[in-house]
């Protein structure tokens, strides 16, 4: 049958205008004849064949008399010339294929689509191919490498062609294959590799000359080195991005908490509330002004930050100004708080989750690797934390408020006789933090679901954030950020992420005992007490 | 003065064996009791402690004798609260050595352990037990067992309930035994407090400005009562308050930015030129 | 009167007053006598009945002010704000929820002789954890045991570093967080999302007969008496007054010469097993444990439960666990959605005004009103 399909080939592969005669035994003859027109259909490998196999797998090809012809509804075409055919013939007859006809039809129309004009078309069969093609392909593939022009397509059709040659290619093609393989970075070539070095049962390999296992060796090492190199470069964008979202959900505690020591079990539900704001603005924009969809976003930021930071400051002034100087007491009144905003939330909102979509230019990524994509969602809230932290250095030293805050923070009483208004500064402060875990709000939800209980699954996370990186320094708070973000995503790498959630846990409770101060902590001198 | 001095109980009180043989986890009473045969009861040699960069102490040394009173003074940041915090293991030095006798290494204890060998400290600001009675405070600061288990069972004694009666009276609050100490006036707590380094029954008190925010009459009997106790414990005082340091000074030791300026008798310490500079001249 | 006899005389006069004990007395009239008597005695449809719904969430609340007890122990009493008491109570319960589940036999749903989640997971043996758990005396050590080492373990490291105030509740709640991960997962061992549940025997008995439902309702109510006995003498005693110093000024009780270490321990320790006590009585009355109960949610309402009754008073632990977790099941049942509201409320404002609780306040109005 593949000798047959070969010498068809190379009976036709000269062919580059459709014959009538290659169309009339498809529509026409046995079945056998079939199938050999089917393959020097593929070879001729242009648009024209390809319309006619499309057609044939339609149910569109039909004969009247001894033309062929491509009915599509009530226009006709003739399947050879491709001029129009009118009017409609009366008497025709379908072309049946069988099952087995069927079969090669598939086969031979993946091939056909590599040499689409469409690059997406041509990337799918590719794709397709790569997952495992029979060995009849081998032509139209090389045929099609020839045409390609796109680099990524190019080399992936290279690895299909050297895969398939390693089957069935002399030893010297072969040689070239596993060499041309070496410089693949798709997992699936590792696996062609190791079944070339496979023993079999009776202990003799599957490629009997040594001069190729040699090379295939060598190849296999170059491809695994890629590999891993993947999965290191996708574990450190992973961990970058837990790192920046953790550092999100923490720096606004290390406002309250760090700077102010107001201890706001709350922080989580401020988060929540900031991503229910980006979603409010998300719908408005849908309502209102469809047409600026993908804009909604720089009306959501500006919103998240102030709807949490209106709502920390209503706190501050109505609950949390008359507990100074109580933590634990403080602890509590923010968890009430907290569940009043969860209810209020579910009472709005209703208690499902619900979904924020992404502005178009957040949606796809870019794929570093073969299955290495680094979504652009995530790409942005990089930089987005990047640029919050920014923000905030600079609101911190280079402004009147920042001067404000460090100066109530390290002494108040001096402070307040300097002429600081700390009952504002306070305010002001508690209403930064909040407003900066709305942002953090905004950020996740561009990257998960929005429901009620979204803060309770980061407040523990960002409290570890904070007591790790220690109190009062925001440099320590950007250091354990990260670093939670890297030892969580290496630890779950090795481990699952929920023993590494817990190792981390461990972990931290373990530093503490060694530095209760946390990473960054200023050494005092010793207080009466 | 005779006349006080009995009803202050302050001869050294029946070594009670019974309680240093029970406290066998302490390492100073394992490794055996400080040892003053030499007469130096407190030994600093070249302490150094910093803060981020501020040298709180520089090489300071210092040695107390058996039964001194010895008052420090110096102005603002001299590091006399420093000092106390290294001897009382608070703050650990960062070089230098402190021994307590000629063989208990201070360094290496707790604060309970320091404690426990025979160290009291009285802080800046009365540090009492707000919400305890007068009298429980002077009841958990008596020299007992500390452990766990004694305290689960403990029963108070009658020569106890006359011990604690007794500094009651010594620091006049026997009216205000039951009630509680939060309530009393500032006065009142560095008395009470002072009370409670009694009951501890120490070798050596360290006093930090005990007189701050009393009146006259009161500062009167504190000067009397220190000046007692001297010869049966050692003192330490820290005092801004020149006259007072003048009434019971025997030795006055001068702190300037964390070492020893000078160290004398008071009168000559008034005149000499560089304590007036950087202090007294101010 | 012998030194013994006189020894407890003493003691009892210590604990309460003529008035305290009459008081008790009351309350454990009302648990041993009434209760039996109108579930048990008094036919269904007598105004005097009561129903299986009262005994269970009576013997619930009562549960969960043993718990109340244990946390005024440590927080009223000694200033430490434990976030992490779920997870002790919840272990206990796991402790002993190991045995009930043994005792299920054949009779679960693939009748094979092992909890169904593990024949579910295919497993064949049991993992080691469960080494001996279908012996009582075991698990019952185990419910005292395991609460108790980890609270001494993480307690040892945590007071001997100084870790207190806030930072020791972050770390504690941290702590419970996560032991409810580890507990959601199926290979810790314990039944993951779902644990433990469908228990039909306990000592053979089956589980949900009324004669069962109120001796376990009985011996909780003994326990709870108990555990206000005990926590009384601890805070009457010496031992109780270095725990108040050492929350009021802890630098002193070490310039005094006392290891606070070791007494926060104690206390600590203590603490956690009479939580983990509690959650074995918990489990075979309410039927069921899984890795909720560790929710930090669940450790901080523990606190609330205290601060209702008031802080420091013992008798406010019980009386705060019972109106909080009255309310709860009400509010639950008849306005589900405003639960939230009126739990986080009760926070704030008692927090805001009403730092001693209900106690306090009752305490005021007698001064007042005498």
């Amino acid at each position: 049958m593949r000798t047959l399909l070969i010498a068809l080939w190379l009976f036709a592969s000269g062919a580059h205008a459709l014959e009538a005669a290659i169309v009339e035994k498809l529509a026409f003859g046995e079945s056998d004849e079939q199938v050999a027109a089917i393959a020097a259909l593929v070879a001729a490998g242009d648009e024209k064949a390809a319309a006619v196999l499309q057609a044939l797998a339609e149910g569109e090809l039909q004969t009247a008399g001894k033309s062929v012809l491509i009915v599509k509804g009530e226009e006709a075409t003739d399947a050879v010339t491709g001029a129009k055919v009118a009017p409609l013939p009366a008497e025709r007859e379908d072309v049946i294929a069988n099952n087995r006809l069927r079969r090669e039809l598939a086969g031979a129309l993946a091939g056909l689509k590599l040499i689409s004009p469409q690059r997406e078309i041509r990337l799918a069969a590719a794709k397709e191919l790569a997952g495992g093609a029979d060995a009849a392909m081998l032509p139209l593939v090389k045929k099609a490498l020839e045409k390609e022009t796109d680099a990524e397509l190019k080399s992936m059709l290279g690895q299909i062609a050297a895969a398939m040659e390693l089957k069935d290619g002399s030893k010297e093609a072969r040689i070239a294959a596993i060499r041309m393989l070496g410089g693949s970075n798709n997992p699936n070539t590792k696996m062609l590799l190791l079944s070339v070095l496979e023993k079999g049962k009776d202990g003799s390999f599957a490629e009997p000359d040594e001069e190729v296992r040699r090379d295939a060796q060598a190849s296999l090492r170059a491809v695994e080195g890629r590999l891993a190199w993947g999965e290191r470069l996708g574990i450190l964008f992973t961990s970058i991005s837990l790192g920046s979202i953790l550092l999100l959900a923490a720096l606004g505690l290390a406002i309250t908490y760090g700077l102010m020591g107001v201890i706001n079990m709350a922080h989580g539900e401020l988060i929540m509330v900031g991503a229910y704001t980006t979603y409010a603005v998300q719908n408005l924009f849908r309502a209102h002004a469809p047409g600026a969809f993908d804009w909604y976003l720089a009306c959501a930021v500006p919103a998240a930050f102030v709807v949490p930071a209106a709502v920390g400051m209503l706190l501050e002034r109505s609950v949390i100004r008359w507990l100074y100087g109580r933590p634990l007491e403080t602890l509590l009144a923010t968890w009430g708080i907290s569940l009043v905003l969860i209810q209020t939330v579910r009472t709005i909102f209703g208690a499902q989750n619900v979904q924020v979509e992404n502005p178009g230019f957040m949606s796809g990524g870019i794929e570093i690797l073969v299955g290495v994509v680094l979504p652009w969602s995530r790409i942005v809230i990089v930089l987005f934390a990047a640029a919050v932290l920014t923000g905030i250095w600079l609101l911190l030293t280079r402004t009147r408020l920042g001067l404000f805050v460090r100066g109530v923070t390290q002494n108040r009483a001096m402070a307040s006789c300097v002429g600081v208004p700390t009952p504002r500064v306070d305010t002001w402060a508690f209403g930064l933090g909040c407003g900066i875990a709305g942002l953090a709000g905004c950020a996740l939800s561009q990257i998960g679901n929005v429901g009620p209980d979204l803060g309770q699954s980061y407040i523990v996370d960002s409290f570890m954030v904070v007591v790790l990186g220690g109190v009062g320094q925001l440099a320590g708070t950007v250091y354990a950020a990260l670093g939670l973000g890297f030892a969580n995503k290496l630890l779950e790498a090795w481990q699952g992420a929920v023993l590494a959630k817990i190792a981390v846990l461990v972990f931290i409770i373990m530093f503490i005992q060694k530095r209760p101060q946390g990473l960054f902590a200023l050494k005092g001198r010793a207080v009466e007490g | 003065m005779v006349a006080m001095e009995e009803s202050l109980g302050i001869e050294p009180a029946p070594e009670r064996p019974s309680v240093d043989a029970a406290a066998d986890f302490t390492r100073a009473i394992e490794h055996g009791r400080p040892d003053f045969a030499h007469g130096v009861i407190l030994y600093l040699d070249d302490i150094s402690v910093s803060f981020d960069g501020f040298q709180a102490l520089n090489k300071l040394s210092l040695a107390i004798d058996v039964g001194e009173l010895r008052c420090i003074i110096g102005p603002n940041g001299a590091g006399k609260t420093t000092m106390m915090d290294v001897i009382t293991g608070k703050t650990r030095a960062d070089s230098g050595t402190a021994f307590f006798g000629q063989n208990v290494d201070l360094r290496e204890m707790s604060e309970t352990e320091i404690a426990r060998a025979g160290i009291g400290r009285k802080f800046q600001k009365p540090t009492i037990f707000e919400n305890h009675t007068v009298f429980e405070n002077l009841e958990l600061s008596m020299k007992a067992d500390k452990r766990v288990r004694t305290a689960l069972f403990a029963k108070l004694a009658s020569d106890e309930r006359d011990r604690i009666a007794e500094t009651l009276r010594l620091i006049r609050l026997d009216d205000a035994a039951d009630n509680v100490a939060g309530l009393l006036s500032h006065g009142q707590k560095q008395w009470l407090e002072i009370g409670m380094l009694l009951m501890q029954e120490p070798k050596l008190l360290l006093l930090d400005e005990p007189v701050a925010g009393m009146s006259d009459d009161e500062t009167e009997r504190t000067a009397e009562l220190f000046v007692s106790l001297a010869g049966k414990h050692s003192l330490v005082v820290v005092e801004h308050d020149m006259a007072f340091v003048a009434r019971i000074a025997r030795t006055v030791t001068v702190l300037h930015e964390g070492s020893v300026l000078a160290e004398g008798p008071m009168d000559r310490m008034q005149n000499d030129p560089r304590v007036i500079e950087v202090y007294l001249g101010r | 009167m012998g030194p013994i006899a006189d020894r407890i005389a003493s003691a009892i006069a210590r604990l309460y007053g003529a008035r305290g004990w009459s008081t008790l007395a009351a309350f454990a009239l009302v648990l041993f006598v009434m209760f039996p008597l109108c579930n048990l005695v008094v036919p269904p449809g007598n105004p005097f009945y009561l129903s299986a719904y009262w005994v269970t969430l009576v013997g619930k609340i009562m549960c969960y002010a043993i718990v109340a007890l244990a946390m005024d122990l440590v927080w009223g009493y000694t200033g430490i704000l434990s976030l992490g008491h779920g997870l002790f109570f919840a272990l206990g319960g796991y402790a002993f929820g190991m045995y009930l589940m043994r005792q299920i036999g054949s009779d679960g749903q693939y009748r094979a002789n092992m909890p169904d989640f593990m024949v579910f997971l295919d497993w064949n043996e049991f993992p080691w954890q469960w080494w001996n758990s279908d012996q009582f005396w075991w698990c019952a050590l185990l419910v005292v045991l395991v609460p108790g080492l980890l609270a001494y373990v993480f307690g040892y490291f945590a007071f001997r570093s100084r870790i207190k105030g806030v930072y020791f509740s972050i770390i504690t709640q941290a702590l419970t967080y996560a032991a409810m991960l580890l507990f959601f997962r199926n290979n810790t061992g314990f039944g993951g999302n779902n644990g433990f549940t469908d228990f039909k025997r306990i000592l053979g008995i089956p589980i949900t007969i009324p004669e069962t439902r109120m001796a376990l309702f009985a011996i909780t109510g003994a326990t709870l008496i108990a555990a206000l006995l005990l926590g009384r003498y601890i805070v009457t005693s010496k031992f109780g007054r270095i725990l108040a110093a050492i929350r009021d000024a802890e630098q002193r009780i070490m310039f005094c010469g006392y290891d606070p270490i070791q007494y926060k321990l104690f206390i600590w320790t203590l603490s956690a097993v009479m939580c983990g006590i509690a959650g074995a009585l918990y489990v075979p009355q309410v039927g069921i444990i899984n890795p909720g109960e560790m929710s930090p949610a669940n450790s901080i309402e523990i606190a609330i439960w205290v601060a209702v009754g008031g802080r420091g008073t013992l008798v406010g632990a019980i009386v705060g666990a019972g109106l909080v977790n009255g309310a709860k099941s009400f509010f639950t049942q008849a306005f589900p959605e405003y639960w939230l509201y009126v739990l986080g409320l009760i926070f704030i404002l008692v927090t805001l005004f009403m730092p001693k609780g209900v106690v306090g306040l009752w305490s005021q109005w007698k001064n007042r009103s005498a």
